[in-house]
């Protein structure tokens, strides 16, 4: 079995009073083990939805969703579902239950029943995974927004997940905190082994996944490689995504005659493609 | 300064009595303060002055502490002090002499000496609750309780044990969170001209309606969203949930027991022979 999570025709539905809201209809997607997937969309496009149907958290009105070839539906297995995909949210601080890190950490492996040893071992190593050993015994409040949130993943990590789903991890962090989850989340899939799946609305965030899906109003608009993601800007602008200050750059720079890629997205990169291509035009 | 409040009274040190198990102190505490109620002549309870005393040094946690945590109760004090002054020592015993006052108020020799006996009293059994507040951070506190209470599982009460510690403990975690939060509202009201510190008192309370509803709904918002994080951390009410740190009483633990033990058969003794 390659595939970790299997999402099959499904179709989300919620009243609201008398008014029916399609959020998800007739969805599939795959998602490979292993692999680290970069799910973007703006606000309203039901990534979230999405999010929490991965883990079973919701179930889907029809269709089904596959972990591990179990389905979400199966309430048996509910416990065991959650615990290979674990799910990550936007605020840190409404994730969090104890108030000293390591006890906070121990929640998941503890809830699993895991024995004292095993749990402090499995503790340990989470929070060396996301590197906040050191502050294991700090409380959550004297912590900045990204410590905050890589305390978060430690828990989900504590329970030996085989997939973590991230719903906008980064949205209410500063850039700093930002680039701090992100590095965390590529060394976690690198070193771990961890399937990721990472939710959000920031472009720059997808460079380093392997398949980035571009999600609009509940439909799938586009699935592929960053590199041609990116090189796409006109799909992203229409459905309503920041285009990073370096893609817009190379995509007004091509607009306007220039002979530029837009598939690159450090400053870096740009300012050397930018280079070539004056240096190409004056010869 | 507003984070620091929420830790509670706890006072960092590394004490002989702050390294007893939380159990040993909440049960130790409670015979302490039976103990206080069940003397009965200054010989017994001077023998548990002397305890709590040395428990207070013990402890290494500055006097001052403990001076500050009185201040707070000297109203107490002083009503308990008066009542006992002026109405009690009627019994049946002459007094040595009686003084009196205006209004027919009469103090006797009697009642003084009950009067400074109950302060006495009072004031040891506040120390004691401060020194457990003092050397026990509120996280191992509801730990002990949790323990303490989990017998009441053969009654058919675990749930209810386990639901009341996991509301400490996550009360405990928001407290910080909810202050800060209140203090953003706060600014975020004024600046909009709210005006929270002029007015008659009930207008102050009304102004405070505009931070009390936002906080309210946050706090539910809040609240929906820890419920979905726990979900996803494999809770389920507590059944199977095994703790990653197990209290465990040591030889501190057991020697304070004795030493308690002890001095609770003392003034047993005193109580019986005078």
């Amino acid at each position: 079995m390659d595939n970790i999570i299997e999402v099959k025709n499904i179709t989300f539905e919620y009243e609201d009073g008398d008014e029916k809201h399609i959020v998800l209809s007739d969805f599939s997607i795959d998602i490979k083990r292993g692999s680290f997937t970069v799910i973007l969309g703006h606000n309203g496009s039901g990534k979230s939805t999405l999010a929490k149907m991965l883990n079973g958290l919701y179930k889907p009105t029809s269709g089904e969703v596959l972990v591990d070839g179990i389905s979400t539906s199966n309430d048996e297995l509910e416990i065991e579902i959650k615990r290979r995909v674990g799910l990550v949210f936007q605020n840190p601080d409404n994730q969090l239950v104890a108030s000293i890190v390591e006890e906070d950490v121990a929640f998941g492996p503890e809830n699993l029943g895991h024995s004292p040893e095993i749990i402090r071992q499995e503790v340990d190593e989470a929070l060396k995974a996301v590197d906040m050993y050191e502050f294991r015994n700090s409380t959550p409040h004297r912590l900045s927004g990204g410590q905050k949130q890589r305390v978060a993943i430690a828990g989900i990590i504590a329970m030996k997940p085989d997939c973590i789903v991230l719903d906008e991890p980064t949205a209410m962090l500063d850039p700093k905190g930002r680039a701090e989850i992100i590095s965390t989340i590529k060394k976690l899939n690198k070193e771990n082994d961890i399937t990721i799946v990472l939710i959000t609305h920031f472009m720059e965030e997808a460079v380093n996944a392997d398949r980035v899906i571009v999600l609009d109003d509940g439909k799938i608009v586009a699935d592929s490689t960053p590199k041609e993601i990116f090189s796409n800007i006109g799909l992203l602008k229409k459905v309503g995504l920041d285009v990073p200050q370096t893609t817009e750059l190379l995509y007004r720079l091509k607009e306007s005659g220039m002979n530029v890629s837009t598939d690159v997205i450090s400053i870096e990169e740009s300012a050397q493609k930018i280079y070539d291509a004056i240096h190409l035009e004056e010869i | 300064m507003l984070k620091d409040i929420t830790f509670g009274q706890y006072f960092d040190n590394n004490s002989f009595v702050h390294k007893l198990d939380p159990r040993t102190k909440l049960i130790l505490l409670i015979l302490i303060i039976v103990f206080i109620f069940v003397s009965q002549n200054w010989i017994s309870l001077s023998i548990l002055i002397a305890f709590v005393l040395f428990s207070m040094i013990l402890s290494k946690i500055p006097l001052r502490m403990y001076l500050k945590n009185l201040k707070a109760i000297l109203p107490i004090i002083i009503f308990t002090m008066l009542i006992n002054l002026f109405y009690s020592g009627n019994g049946e015993i002459e007094p040595a002499w009686t003084l009196n006052l205006f209004w027919g108020l009469k103090i006797t020799s009697i009642a003084l000496i009950r009067a400074l006996y109950m302060i006495v009293r009072i004031l040891l059994l506040i120390i004691a609750s401060a020194e457990l507040t003092y050397t026990t951070t509120p996280n191992s506190l509801t730990d002990g309780i949790e323990k303490l209470l989990s017998p009441l599982r053969f009654i058919g009460l675990k749930k209810v044990v386990h639901t009341l510690a996991m509301m400490m403990t996550i009360a405990l975690r928001f407290i910080p969170t909810l202050i800060e939060e209140t203090f953003k509202i706060m600014n975020a009201q004024k600046a909009r001209g709210a005006d929270l510190e002029n007015g008659k008192l009930l207008q102050r309370i009304k102004a405070l309606i505009p931070i009390l509803i936002p906080l309210l709904i946050s706090s539910v918002r809040r609240a929906y969203e820890l419920a979905e994080a726990m979900e996803c951390r494999c809770y389920n009410g507590g059944e199977g949930r095994v703790r990653m740190k197990q209290l465990k009483y040591c030889l501190k633990d057991y020697i304070a027991f004795l030493t308690v033990f002890a001095v609770c058969g003392l003034v047993i003794a005193i109580n019986i022979v005078f």
